[in-house]
């Protein structure tokens, strides 16, 4: 009898199901990356990760010109698709010293992909071991991408987040050793692929072959600090306030407005669609802010610390932008952080008379 | 069975996601959780998390750039 339960509970250690955790960013590649483990009757949940410069969310959909876009989070969505839970984690504190001390370096801009990519896979091992789960899936391909999904980094990954041989990359894995849940049978290699390189030709049949007829195609990946133009106001940020740091606002407000920098001690950042001009106002209590009264005109945020010369000088910049830029003159209402408004008088700036090196 | 509301104003998608998510764990069977945001992308991802996680979505409204979700947790 004895004899009976001992084997009965080998079978059920054989026949456990197994779990794995899916870093999904809200792209095909680690949609098909879980399907394709889900199809070997793994469960699956999902995980993804927010550091603040996450193009992913509705940081667009504020603007007018991208009102044409689906208003929704893709990583959501692709959980949805799959029937899977998704855990969204916000890790924009523990972020910070990845993109401040990389040691592997940043790519073209201020991107620190490759150890953004250990960072990630390091914190899906934390939820893994803290969830009971056996494996973490990735949607990574050889040779996809420049920095961090080349044949060389991707043993760096496995290796310096600590995940080694328990980070299953299925859409890429017959083209690297095998690893502990294809070894003790939990998965097939046989039912995983073999794909590398930057054609999306391969991803894009079998999307075709699970039946998934839409998928977002990220341009140019999904974090902003791929992005020239934000990166570089980021290191104006910086560059500005004399150190290396940042916090959620200001990661928030770089990705919205116009950002013209007139003198080192001052930005004013001008609202450029209603949708930022709601959104920024919202930091009425943090910035001194300004708007055209006498005509209609954008919402203004000054960051920095203006002298009162200064501020007649962000006054021109805003009645610029506003519709009496060809006015003799605007009035324009300045506000504290404290609410106390004063109008004051000012020429509307040329469009000459704003130099090309202000705008950050 | 208690009543709460959540302030995810001025927040930007996925935050009033992740918010509201941090919330839930902390209530049972249920509860019922107003969230309101100013952010309109939360029309969409609210309620798209609630049906990933089984929670039910009682009721959405907006009004003059405020977003409500109401939910039930299940």
């Amino acid at each position: 009898m004895s004899r009976f339960f001992s084997w009965l509970s080998i079978f059920a250690v054989m026949s456990q199901q197994r779990k794995a955790v899916a870093l999904i960013s809200g792209g095909l590649d680690s949609m098909l990356a879980t399907k394709a483990i889900m199809e070997q009757g793994v469960h699956v949940e999902g995980i993804n990760f927010f550091t603040g410069f996450c193009v992913e969310g509705h940081t667009h959909a504020i603007r007018k010109q991208d009102s044409d876009k689906p208003k929704r989070n893709n990583s959501l969505w692709v959980a949805e698709q799959l029937g899977i839970k998704l855990h969204i984690i916000d890790i924009i504190e523990e972020y910070k010293q990845v993109l401040l001390n990389p040691k592997h370096g940043y790519g073209a801009n201020m991107n620190p992909c490759l150890d953004c990519k250990i960072f990630m896979v390091n914190k899906a091992k934390q939820w893994m071991a803290e969830n009971g789960f056996d494996f973490i899936i990735t949607g990574e391909v050889v040779g996809q991408r420049p920095m961090s999904q080349r044949k060389q980094t991707m043993p760096i990954v496995a290796a310096e987040s600590g995940a080694d041989d328990l980070l299953v990359r299925p859409l890429s894995a017959q083209n690297l050793p095998a690893t502990l849940p294809e070894r003790e049978g939990w998965i097939s290699r046989d039912k995983m692929f073999g794909f590398s390189g930057r054609s999306r030709k391969p991803q894009m049949a079998l999307a075709k072959e699970y039946g998934f007829a839409d998928y977002a195609q990220p341009a140019g990946g999904c974090c902003f600090l791929t992005d020239e133009a934000y990166s570089h106001k980021l290191v104006d940020l910086w560059q500005a306030r004399g150190k290396r740091d940042y916090d959620l606002d200001d990661v928030m407000l770089l990705k919205v407005g116009r950002h013209i920098r007139p003198k080192p001690n001052f930005k004013i950042i001008v609202a450029r669609e209603d949708g930022e001009a709601r959104f920024m106002s919202g930091y009425k209590k943090e910035f001194i802010s300004m708007n055209c009264a006498s005509h209609r005109g954008p919402l203004v945020l000054i960051d920095g610390t203006p002298s009162e010369e200064d501020l007649l000088l962000a006054g021109q910049i805003t009645a610029r932008y506003g519709q009496g830029r060809d006015a003799e003159q605007v009035e324009v209402t300045i506000r504290d952080q404290q609410g106390v408004e004063r109008n004051v008088f000012v020429k509307p700036l040329l469009a000459e008379q704003i130099p090309e090196e202000w705008f950050v | 069975m208690t009543r709460e509301v959540l302030n995810a104003r001025r927040l930007l998608c996925p935050l009033p996601v992740i918010r509201t998510q941090d919330k839930v764990k902390t209530l049972q069977p249920g509860d019922v959780l107003a969230v309101e945001c100013t952010d309109p992308g939360v029309m969409q991802d609210i309620p798209a998390w609630c049906r990933i996680n089984g929670h039910k979505v009682l009721e959405t409204r907006a009004d003059n750039g405020e977003y409500v979700i109401v939910l039930e947790v299940v």
